[in-house]
């Protein structure tokens, strides 16, 4: 489904203006309905790599293909159409603020151009999958850290995109709610859909005993079919 | 279709759910349809004093002792075919007499100068206006050279020119000021307006990131931030008429006792229509591209 190919992504300091690599050489697949761990310390490469993947920003090297397209040479204005095809899921949760989360999870479904009714329908199934069926009319503000990520989520899978790729979607939750989300997560993959989480959290890890990628300085240093979180 | 309703769904719910922003930049916005508002007002105004001064000018054709009044119409009617010439009043003898007599009534020794005289000494003339200030030269070029010079005693445009002159460049000053106040204080208005909305919508950057990423299109994401500037504008217009009313209304009298030919109320009722098509435009307009180059920015993801 995506093939990542020698990617390596160069930031400037902010110090000296000298060059730091986040990413040096990085390549590897996922396949279809795939559930794949991306591991390591912070600030080894995991939030880069999924921002190229969902082509936020651009490599210096290396191409990422998606079910056989390479993402950027993506006109601009067929961005949005690409990134469709993904469901995004972030640490901080970036839910809209002033939409509730019906209309939040119902966004991404209304850019799609889908019928009222396949909204109403689909939102509601999805709001009763991650348990927040009492909770549509609630602003963000109104929800816990777990509710929220869960709305993300919901928003995330609402329209049954190829893949969902989580970025620490943990990283702000307690235990409870930790395993509640990676639940979530799973629930989703057995539905059919592939996932890609990022994460440096050991016990979500090793709990998971799936395909784990550890990345360390950049680079990728383990690729393992049933991994655990060794670093 | 559906987009555009839904487009326009978010940016209406988006407004009253930041009420508070929403108010505070209809506010600003307020200040800066007021403000062209004035500069609006500010040109009949200027028209009417412009050319109350402009009325107190003119210059007269004196004609020789002993000319025929018909003779004198003929002049009358070939100079008022002039194209410069915006009126030509005949006065006689007789009038010009009674006109000084009533001028210099509480003046005894001129009375009694004139008294001695024995006879009318006043010539009959022609009292002539021009369009504009600056046409005074032209026209009395025209008479002194025209068919009639024989039947001219004198043209006073001379001995008056240099008052002609500085209503003139009074009136031309007040012109040129306006256009320049206007293009200044129209250009501050509209900065006002555009950093009011771009800080409203820098708010917001961090929901357009996530619009972007989460597969909207530039127009899904500008859509309901137009809307919004769109009712911003649009409101902020309504509130700038009914301000335009009261104030115009409640100034009409105090206005009128300083300068007695300019009704501010006549004003705002003979202009209600153009006035509310330029506030309408001012605010939306203002609202559409502010919230277009604003909105520009956060669109690079």
């Amino acid at each position: 489904m995506i093939s990542i190919n020698n990617l390596t992504k160069i930031y400037a300091s902010r110090v000296d203006k000298s060059p730091i690599k986040a990413l040096d050489n990085v390549s590897f697949e996922v396949g279809d309905k795939e559930f794949v761990s991306v591991v390591g310390r912070s600030g080894a490469g995991k939030t880069t790599l999924l921002k190229l993947i969902l082509a936020e920003e651009r490599p210096e090297k290396g191409e990422v293909i998606f079910q056989g397209q390479n993402i950027y040479n993506i006109k601009k204005s067929r961005l949005p159409k690409y990134r469709q095809r993904i469901g995004t899921v972030f640490q901080d949760y970036k839910l809209f603020p002033s939409k509730t989360t019906y209309e939040n999870i119902a966004y991404v479904m209304e850019v799609m151009g889908a019928s009222e009714s396949s909204i109403q329908r689909d939102v509601c199934q999805v709001l009763d999958l991650v348990g927040l069926s009492e909770r549509s009319c609630n602003f963000p503000s109104e929800l816990s850290g777990g509710e929220k990520q869960r709305v993300a989520i919901a928003r995330a899978f609402i329209h049954r995109p190829d893949i969902i790729m989580a970025d620490e979607p943990t990283g702000n939750l307690d235990p409870y709610n930790t395993f509640d989300i990676i639940k979530l997560l799973v629930k989703i993959y057995k539905l059919g859909t592939t996932v890609v989480l990022a994460t440096h959290d050991k016990e979500v890890i090793n709990s998971l005993g799936r395909r784990v990628i550890t990345l360390d300085q950049g680079r990728v240093i383990r690729d393992e079919q049933r991994g655990r979180f060794v670093l | 279709m559906t987009s555009l309703k839904r487009i326009i769904k978010s940016g209406w719910s988006a407004f009253f759910r930041n009420l508070a922003l929403s108010l505070a930049t209809i506010f600003i916005m307020v200040m800066v349809i007021s403000l062209i508002t004035f500069l609006y007002f500010l040109n009949p105004i200027s028209d009417i004093l412009i050319s109350d001064v402009e009325k107190k000018v003119d210059v007269s054709v004196y004609f020789k002792e002993g000319i025929l009044e018909e003779d004198i119409f003929q002049a009358k009617a070939e100079i008022a075919k002039i194209s410069e010439v915006e009126e030509a009043e005949y006065v006689s003898k007789e009038q010009a007499f009674e006109i000084f007599l009533n001028r210099h009534k509480d003046d005894p020794v001129l009375i009694e100068s004139l008294t001695e005289v024995g006879y009318n000494p006043f010539l009959a003339s022609l009292n002539i206006k021009a369009q504009d200030a600056s046409q005074y030269g032209q026209i009395a070029d025209f008479i002194q050279t025209g068919p009639f010079k024989d039947i001219i005693e004198k043209v006073d445009y001379h001995q008056r020119k240099p008052v002609i002159d500085k209503v003139y460049a009074l009136t031309s000053g007040i012109k040129r000021m306006g256009i320049f106040f206007s293009l200044v204080f129209g250009l501050i208005a509209g900065l006002i307006a555009f950093n009011t909305i771009r800080m409203a919508i820098h708010n917001s950057s961090d929901e357009i990131s996530i619009m972007r990423l989460v597969g909207a299109s530039n127009w899904f994401v500008r859509g309901p931030f137009l809307v919004q500037g769109i009712i911003v504008g649009f409101a902020a217009a309504i509130i700038v008429l009914f301000l335009t009313f009261g104030v115009s209304w409640g100034i009409d009298q105090k206005v009128k006792m300083i300068i007695p030919n300019i009704s501010m109320f006549d004003i705002f009722l003979s202009n209600i229509f153009v006035l509310f098509l330029i506030q309408v435009a001012t605010g939306v307009g203002l609202g559409i591209v502010s919230s277009l180059i604003a909105v520009r920015k956060f669109l690079k993801i």
